[in-house]
């Protein structure tokens, strides 16, 4: 029997590892040590209901799990065979207890490649990547030792770079392999810094074998005896399990000199980000592995003609490599059988905001986003009305109920104006403005932005100085106009792909969302009632009494009496001159008798 | 040129890291990283030290240095707070837990408090998002928090460092 | 060869070649802003950052930088279709919404690239309100910084890197608040900054300019108590005329010395006067110092490098502090100068030294900060007062309504005028190494040269050495400009002189003084500077004395004050020595 518990930061920062010391403790008071292991695995993807502990051989499947509920696990299930009951998944809509995670809707559409053993392993012990076909992969490429056909096999499954871009990952190998260097370097992209993913880390953190061993058949292919990790600083328990299992393969004789006896040296070092989201671009990547400032170079020279130290370099995202000994080992028929025509296998996406389910998700390409907010994410939260949701991070754009039934690939999201990017899915209810929410991703940009370049540096700053005044009430027609032909100026202009996609939320919301942009420019109103600037506190005249405690209470002195007095009240009521408002809501939270709302 | 005034024992510490790594320059973001571990923030002595061992400009590891936003060169409190903006958190009401620690601390995000307790900062995405909105204080993350959880927060971590 | 179509014409150019560059074949003038290139002089800035360039390349989904993409087979190019002109204009659009709006009373007004760029495309009002970047003004004795007028083309950056290898100058921050700055934002002063003043030369716009000194002369010469008297470099008078539309390469000595007089100089000199000194003193220290070595001293430390050019004498300081004595210790001809005007002159002329003001026209920023080191001067009196550069005196003329075009040719004044055409070729790179071997070999093989002009000491490589047959002796020289090229030789020097060089001379510009930073703006047009070069050579070629120990007057000055070179006056007036300015560390307790 074995007790899984998700070691995942998000689950650790709810008390997970304290949980795994809880039911050693026990298992050791009820001499059950030897029968029960327990394993703290990677990510479960469920994060929304945290901390899981999953039992093994049963499937049962428990959520929001406190130290103080292992006793009962371990009395009651293990000893008694009962599962508890209360722990397990309650289905919002059939109000029933779900046992077994298979069953759950979160789990229903999912297809795990990427993540086949987030959650199953102790990514700490190689022993157990190994038992699941771990480094099978490697040795069956080493043995054939033809490397044009494993780049053949890479081609034909149709996989494509999971970090933004999409390119076709077998073509991006070939291209390496062909250019010839005493020295080429594999990269793997492990920078994830799109606000609101966290696959790349996921799979790091619970699954990092699978990155080596891609690492190294990728190595084999092109032509590289080094590997490089660009890895976020900031990402201290992925570094971590990343360089225990570096150490592990190294023992194992999976990396260093004649990796299995084919007389292959690989061997991989890590290299740390520093906090710049543009160094998920490839030559800023390359520049900033360098000990250079991170800003990218125009392409050609691409990265495999001359990249790391002017090398041939090759770059791959995590997740991307994650699929790669899966497509060796099950073939490239299978992989290819998944997804839509031009793009093949699955897609990790982390799934957040105004969701009922909350988590990393792994679903096959072509799925809509109706069936992965709606039936894996559960739906909009507190039964709100679903408005818009948001793919591609910083990159991408707002999609909105039109679009729910469109199946996700790389190039439908486009065609919608939004992209794959790496996989950031954040769904917006009504209580969301979709100027201020463009507002942050501009925001973002301009703190990201290289400076490099004249249109990313100066143009996203005006962009989003045109956002904020219309947030402020002081927009004009003209400066939509302006947001709409400076956004296709920068686009068309910007040196890499953070400038050239940055306007896209802009002209996403734009198109999608224009009536709210001229709500905040004519109207002077925020409809999501977020704006700040442009709420009106509004006394109701006829639930005024009259008292006079908000002129009191208002720091400005713009509240005076009326000289209407509603009926069965004594005083008149009272008025808030707008021009004045200072929007404080003091007023709103002295009012004994709910006479003041926001409008 | 001037003369650039440190302590010994860091000078020698910073001397140790850089030949650690070789003296290579390319390797400067490393080095930067475990001077930044050992001194809690990059002055610009040290940053000098490190120019003269890896044989390259004091404007080049300060240009370096500047770009990143994980090097810092002001010291950080002893208790740093730091809220995620990424968007998970951002939609989940984010900015509302800055405001509240900004208030209760009486500083600005970028600022450390007048006794060197607390220092406010943002970062992108802990990669909590089930918990969104997220803070981490002192290395510990706070999640679902609303601007009410804040003042708890606060006083707890004030009791560890015995104020 | 690739067939490419730009703007309908069809045209051929090598592989490798880059659309701006096709363009121009085909006669199409694509304007740039941050790209810039001294052809053959290994300068290139091509960041790509600016987006000033773009154009529409047919199936392409963006625009392109015409300046870093290379043209492919049947590439279709337009570069000015409408989709391509919008986007230029608000491109420029931005940059000026960061730029300060001060055109009229701008120091580069009228050379400004961003102004010139405007107008040309006929930019009337710029439609983006916003925040503009905001910078403290700083400046050393040469280099004037308002980095509010930086459009962060990264040139300067590029030739205080790549080019001098200084590296005083570094892209600081990220995203809107990014600009060239120093270390930590210290004062350029304070930092490895050597005042060449490239980053002034190749700066498109006023951010960095020169520190303007014609007032404190303009003041000088009003002043009836004082005697003002003028040296002029020989690199100026090969670039002064360009300043009045004149073809670059025009000789002015003549119209320049006139110049000079109708300002109000009291004396008009030359510095090539003071050059042929220079190489007296300088020659005579090398010759001295084979001699020893030849002898078996194996002390005596060879190979001996030149010391006339400030940014030089400043990087070796601050960089190499354990060579200071390889450094011959001969003052510059601007220095050596200005102690015999203020030693020699004055009491030949009656007049107290503080009553006389030296000035010089120098092509040069780092003059500025030489005449202020402090033993070049006697009680805080410096030898040269101040330092003017050719762009300055061409400004004085023009605010005293002087038209160089319209001036007769005069002479210089006597006995600080006369000049060989050793003097003259100071300008170029190599040519300090040319007329010391002129005098050095006659002066140690005791014969006439077999021939003057040395070809193998002229050119523009960054490097160029040669083995000159010394009656036997086989001497071995190099000669570099650009100081990474000089510390290239000076890693060598610090490995053991494994070529085993006698003398290198180093200038820190671009093929030499006639490309100094106080020269008329270049624009990135190398061929300026090879007009210059020609120009410096022609005026050697056409004096009548062209050996530095011929000229009568320097003969004169040995016989009458100096004695003999390298003599106990000419030790403490014409040589100096070294300091070391290497930042140290210093450990507290």
């Amino acid at each position: 029997m074995h007790l899984l518990i998700c070691g995942g930061t998000g689950c650790t920062a709810s008390q997970s590892l304290e949980i795994v010391d809880k039911f050693k403790a026990e298992l050791k008071a009820n001499n059950l040590e030897d029968e029960v292991q327990v394993v703290k695995t990677g990510c479960f993807g469920f994060c929304e209901k945290g901390p899981i502990v999953k039992v093994i051989p049963d499937n049962t499947f428990y959520t929001e799990v406190t130290p103080a509920d292992t006793a009962e696990i371990v009395k009651e299930h293990i000893i008694k065979g009962r599962k508890v009951n209360r722990l397990l998944y309650l289905d919002p809509k059939e109000k029933e207890h779900v046992s077994d995670s298979k069953h759950m809707n979160f789990y229903k559409k999912q297809i795990r490649i990427a993540l086949r053993n987030c959650g199953f392993i102790n990514p700490e012990n190689i022993e157990e990547y190994i038992a699941r076909d771990g480094y099978a992969a490697l040795g069956d490429v080493l043995a054939n030792n033809n490397p044009t056909a494993t780049i053949d096999i890479i081609k034909k499954s149709g996989l494509r770079g999971r970090g933004g871009g999409g390119f076709p990952t077998g073509m991006k190998w070939e291209i390496a392999s062909k250019n010839h260097a005493d020295q080429k370097y594999i990269i793997c992209n492990a920078d994830e810094g799109d606000p609101g993913a966290f696959m790349d880390r996921s799979i790091l953190e619970g699954d990092p074998h699978s990155i080596i061993e891609a690492m190294a058949i990728g190595g084999f292919c092109i032509g590289a005896t080094k590997g490089l990790v660009y890895i976020r600083a900031e990402y201290p328990l992925a570094i971590h399990r990343l360089q225990v299992a570096i150490d592990q393969a190294r023992e194992y004789g999976l990396l260093g000199k004649d990796i299995l006896g084919s007389g292959f040296d690989f061997d991989i070092d890590l290299r740390y980000g520093a906090g710049a989201f543009v160094c998920g671009e490839e030559t800023a990547l390359i520049h900033s592995m360098e000990g250079q400032r991170g800003e990218p170079t125009f392409k050609p020279p691409f990265p495999a003609q001359e990249g790391y130290m002017k090398k041939p370099s090759n770059v791959n995202n995590v997740e991307t490599l994650a699929n790669i000994p899966v497509i060796i080992n099950k073939g490239w028929e299978w992989f290819a059988s998944i997804g839509t025509e031009k793009s093949k296998g699955t897609k990790v996406f982390a799934l957040a905001g105004q969701v009922n389910n909350v988590g990393l998700i792994e679903v096959p390409m072509g799925i809509t986003l109706r069936e992965v907010i709606f039936e894996i994410g559960g739906g909009i939260k507190d039964g709100r009305k679903f408005k818009a949701v948001q793919t591609g991070g910083p990159s991408g754009g707002c999609l909105t109920e039109k679009h729910l039934d469109t199946p996700i690939d790389y190039d439908n999201l486009i065609a919608a104006g939004s992209m794959m990017g790496s996989g950031g899915m954040v769904v917006m209810d009504e209580t969301s403005c979709m100027v201020s929410i463009t507002k942050f991703y501009l925001d973002f940009t301009v703190e990201e932005s290289c400076g490099k370049c004249t249109p990313c540096r100066v143009g996203n700053k005006r962009l989003h100085e045109l956002l904020d005044k219309i947030t402020q009430g002081n927009g004009t027609m003209e400066d939509l106009e302006m947001l709409r032909e400076l956004s296709h100026v920068i686009k068309d202009t910007a040196l890499c792909g953070l400038g050239q996609t940055s306007p896209n939320p802009v002209l996403s919301t734009i198109d999608n969302f224009w009536d709210e942009y001229v709500a905040h420019v004519v109207d002077k109103k925020c409809p999501a009632g977020q704006c700040k600037k442009l709420m009106q506190y509004v006394i109701d005249p006829e639930l005024c009494i009259g008292c006079g405690k908000c002129a009191k209470d208002c720091p400005v002195s713009t509240i005076k009496r009326t000289d209407y007095i509603a009926p069965g009240h004594k005083l008149a009521s009272m008025e808030i001159d707008q021009s004045k408002c200072i929007k404080c809501g003091a007023c709103q939270a002295g009012c004994k008798f709910n006479a003041i709302s926001v409008k | 040129m001037s003369s650039i005034k440190i302590k010994k024992e860091v000078a020698d510490k910073i001397e140790a890291i850089c030949k650690s790594f070789n003296n290579d320059a390319s390797e400067l973001i490393n080095v930067l990283h475990q001077t930044q571990d050992y001194l809690g923030y990059l002055p610009t002595e040290a940053q000098e030290v490190i120019a003269k061992h890896l044989n390259i400009s004091p404007a080049k590891v300060f240009g370096v240095v500047s770009f990143y936003s994980f090097f810092s060169m002001v010291p950080k409190g002893k208790c740093p707070v730091a809220i995620c903006l990424g968007t998970a958190c951002y939609v989940r009401g984010a900015e509302k837990i800055v405001d509240a620690f900004s208030q209760r601390l009486n500083i600005n995000v970028g600022e450390t408090d007048k006794d060197g307790i607390f220092s406010l900062n943002t970062l992108r995405c802990v990669g909590a998002c089930g918990l969104a909105p997220v803070a981490l204080v002192n290395g510990q993350v706070y999640g679902r928090l609303v601007a009410d959880d804040v003042k708890r927060i606060i006083e707890e971590n004030k009791a560890k460092f015995g104020i | 060869m690739i067939n490419v179509t730009i703007d309908k014409k069809a045209l051929q150019v090598p592989e490798g070649t880059t659309i701006l560059k096709a363009a121009r074949m085909a006669g199409i003038d694509i304007p740039t802003l941050c790209y810039f290139e001294l052809n053959g002089m290994n300068f290139e800035n091509k960041p790509g950052g600016c987006r000033v360039c773009m154009v529409e390349v047919k199936g392409r989904r963006n625009l392109a930088p015409a300046c870093a993409t290379d043209v492919t087979e049947g590439m279709e190019v337009f570069t000015s279709s409408p989709r391509v002109l919008k986007a230029r204009k608000t491109v420029i659009e931005l940059i000026l919404s960061d730029h300060p709006n001060d055109c009229l009373q701008c120091e580069k007004s009228g050379d400004c690239e961003l102004q010139a760029l405007a107008t040309r495309m006929g930019i009337r009002r710029i439609p983006f309100n916003g925040e503009q970047s905001t910078y403290k003004i700083d400046s050393t004795l040469s280099v004037y910084r308002d980095m509010d007028k930086c459009v962060y083309c990264r040139r300067c950056e590029t030739m205080c890197n790549k080019f001098q290898s200084a590296g005083a100058l570094s892209g600081v921050n990220r995203g809107f608040p990014s600009v060239v700055g120093t270390s930590f934002s210290k004062p350029l002063g304070d930092t490895s900054c050597i005042n060449c003043g490239q980053c002034v030369q190749v700066c498109p716009v006023g951010a960095l300019t020169l520190v303007d000194n014609i007032q404190d002369v303009l003041n000088a010469i009003a002043d009836p108590k004082k005697t003002v008297v003028v040296q002029t470099a020989p690199a100026v008078r090969v670039a002064l005329g360009e300043e009045f539309g004149m073809k670059p390469g025009e000789i002015v000595t003549g119209k320049m010395a006139a110049g000079l007089r109708r300002l109000g100089f009291d004396k008009v000199f030359d510095t090539d006067w003071s050059a042929d000194l220079t190489i007296m003193e300088e020659g005579t220290e090398l010759l001295g110092r084979l001699t020893k070595a030849l002898a078996g001293d194996k002390n005596v430390k060879l190979p001996m490098f030149t010391s006339c050019c400030p940014a030089w004498v400043s990087f070796y300081e601050k960089n190499f502090p354990d060579l200071l004595e390889y450094p011959s210790t001969a003052k510059s001809p601007q220095a050596m100068f200005g102690a015999v005007a203020k030693n020699f002159l004055a009491t030949k002329m009656g007049v107290k030294r503080e009553d006389m003001v030296v000035v010089s026209i120098m092509p040069c920023l780092a003059k500025k900060s030489e005449l202020a080191r402090e033993e070049f001067a006697v009680n805080g009196n410096r030898d040269v007062d101040f330092s003017l550069t050719t762009r300055e005196l061409a400004h004085m003329l023009k605010q005293c309504n002087i038209d160089l075009t319209q001036l007769p040719e005069e002479d210089f004044d006597n006995p600080l005028g006369q000049s060989t055409g050793a003097g003259v070729i100071f300008g170029a790179t190599g040519g300090v190494m040319e007329a010391a071997l002129r005098t050095a070999y006659e002066v140690h093989c005791k014969k006439p040269l077999p021939r003057i002009d040395f070809e193998e000491t002229r050119g523009l490589e960054g490097i160029k050495e040669a083995t000159i047959d010394f009656d036997g002796f086989p001497l071995k020289i190099a000669i570099a400009y650009s100081l990474s090229n000089a510390r290239k030789l000076m890693e060598e020097v610090r490995a053991g002189n494994p070529n085993g060089y006698h003398f290198i001379e180093v200038m820190a510009c671009p093929g030499g003084c006639i490309g100094g930073a106080g020269q008329p703006y270049h624009h990135g047009d190398s061929d300026i500077i090879r007009k210059r070069m020609e120009a410096t050579y022609r005026e050697d070629a056409g004096k009548p004395i062209r050996k530095s120990h011929e000229n009568p007057d320097i003969i004169a000055i040995y016989k009458e004050y100096y004695g003999e070179p390298c003599g106990h006056l000419s030790h403490e007036q014409l040589h100096t020595h070294y300091f070391n300015r290497q930042s140290t560390v210093e450990f507290e307790k």
